[in-house]
């Protein structure tokens, strides 16, 4: 469940913000998350409400939003889909395939008041 | 006060989180506005990891970050590598579990400084705490660091602890599958230590097979056999990591 990790890191970088620009409350959060990613977003959802509770983010909105896996093929250089880490190229079949979107999690936005 | 974060808590375990609300005095638009983040769920735990990282390069201290299942046996081969080197470097090993002293207590019975991080419900070590366990821990400059995860395959392949490489132990009796039933770790991972390799002929596993698997995830991984117990081909491993301390900046 490093999930809770991530929504614990989540937190501080709300705060960070909250004295940054100024505001009290977050009403929605919306994450990129990359298909790629070891992230569960079944479990981000379970977790968010508990580890948000006493936060300026208590009560607020999840909103997750999935970036698809792409790769360059080593081989063919084509820009192929990927669904997991050791997909073949399914242009060509090559084995390696090198991960250029897909492996990242972000705080996309906020809204606040 | 931590010399690494400044975070002002001397303590190596603590969630440094902080539960009070910041309350403003400025005046606030009481609308609703759009605030642009684009900022990365771990840079938290990667800002700590630089840190780690720029203290260990200016202070020449070779971090491993040592990853695996529960079981596959990293902690009798630190114990063998320690006793294997301890003569030619100096050496400090963070052990991380979620309960319990046993492992930081078998790396001390070799003479080897060690510190114990228990993570209690989280299943992984993380930068911060990282940085405040090297300094309680005093490492010493000119040394090898040996960070021993949390046994687990899933989550500390997500938490950069500043360290040269991630090491990715598995055992033969674990399944030749594992790269990919795990491919997270073996991509993050820069060396594979197939370990246990004295059992290879009672167990039903494919070197051949498992080597195929995780080149598949990662191209890159160096894969090294050995075991630990019996001390077979323990040699490639301590001259792969001699090799790397001598390249070191």
């Amino acid at each position: 469940m490093h999930e809770i990790s991530l929504l614990e890191n989540v937190r501080e970088i709300l705060l960070e913000h909250a004295q940054s620009q100024h505001f009290n409350q977050v009403k929605k959060i919306t994450l990129e998350i990359g298909a790629l990613s070891c992230v569960e977003p079944d479990a981000l959802r379970f977790g968010f409400d508990v580890v948000m509770k006493d936060s300026l983010a208590e009560n607020a909105e999840l909103f997750l939003t999935e970036v698809a896996g792409m790769g360059i093929c080593d081989l063919c250089d084509k820009q192929v889909s990927m669904e997991t880490l050791h997909d073949p190229c399914i242009a060509c079949g090559h084995p390696f395939v090198t991960v250029t979107q897909g492996y990242e999690m972000k705080i996309k936005d906020l809204i606040v008041i | 006060m931590c010399g690494i974060c400044g975070c002002g808590q001397p303590e190596q375990k603590h969630s440094h989180h902080h539960d009070h609300h910041h309350e403003h005095s400025h005046n606030h638009d009481d609308s609703e506005r759009l605030i642009k983040v684009e900022q990365d769920l771990l840079s938290k735990n990667n800002a700590y990891a630089e840190q780690n990282r720029a203290y260990f390069k200016k202070n020449n201290i070779f971090t491993l970050n040592l990853v695996s299942s529960p079981g596959a046996g990293k902690t009798t081969l630190l114990v063998e590598t320690i006793n294997a080197l301890k003569d030619q470097l100096a050496i400090a090993v963070i052990e991380g579990d979620q309960q319990t002293e046993h492992d930081a207590d078998r790396i001390r019975a070799t003479g080897i400084p060690a510190l114990q991080i228990n993570t209690g419900r989280a299943c992984h070590l993380d930068a911060h705490g990282i940085g405040h366990a090297v300094m309680e821990l005093d490492v010493k400059p000119n040394s090898f660091l040996a960070i021993e995860n949390v046994g687990n395959l899933v989550c500390p392949s997500s938490f950069d602890l500043g360290e040269a490489h991630k090491v990715v132990v598995l055992s033969v009796t674990e399944g030749d599958d594992k790269p990919l039933k795990y491919p997270d770790m073996f991509y993050a991972a820069d060396l594979m230590l197939l370990n246990k390799i004295d059992l290879l002929p009672y167990v039903d596993f494919d070197v051949e097979r498992c080597i195929k698997y995780a080149k598949q995830v990662n191209p890159d991984i160096e894969i090294i056999q050995l075991s630990a117990t019996k001390g077979s081909q323990l040699s490639d491993w301590t001259d792969w990591l001699k090799a790397q301390l001598k390249t070191q900046p």
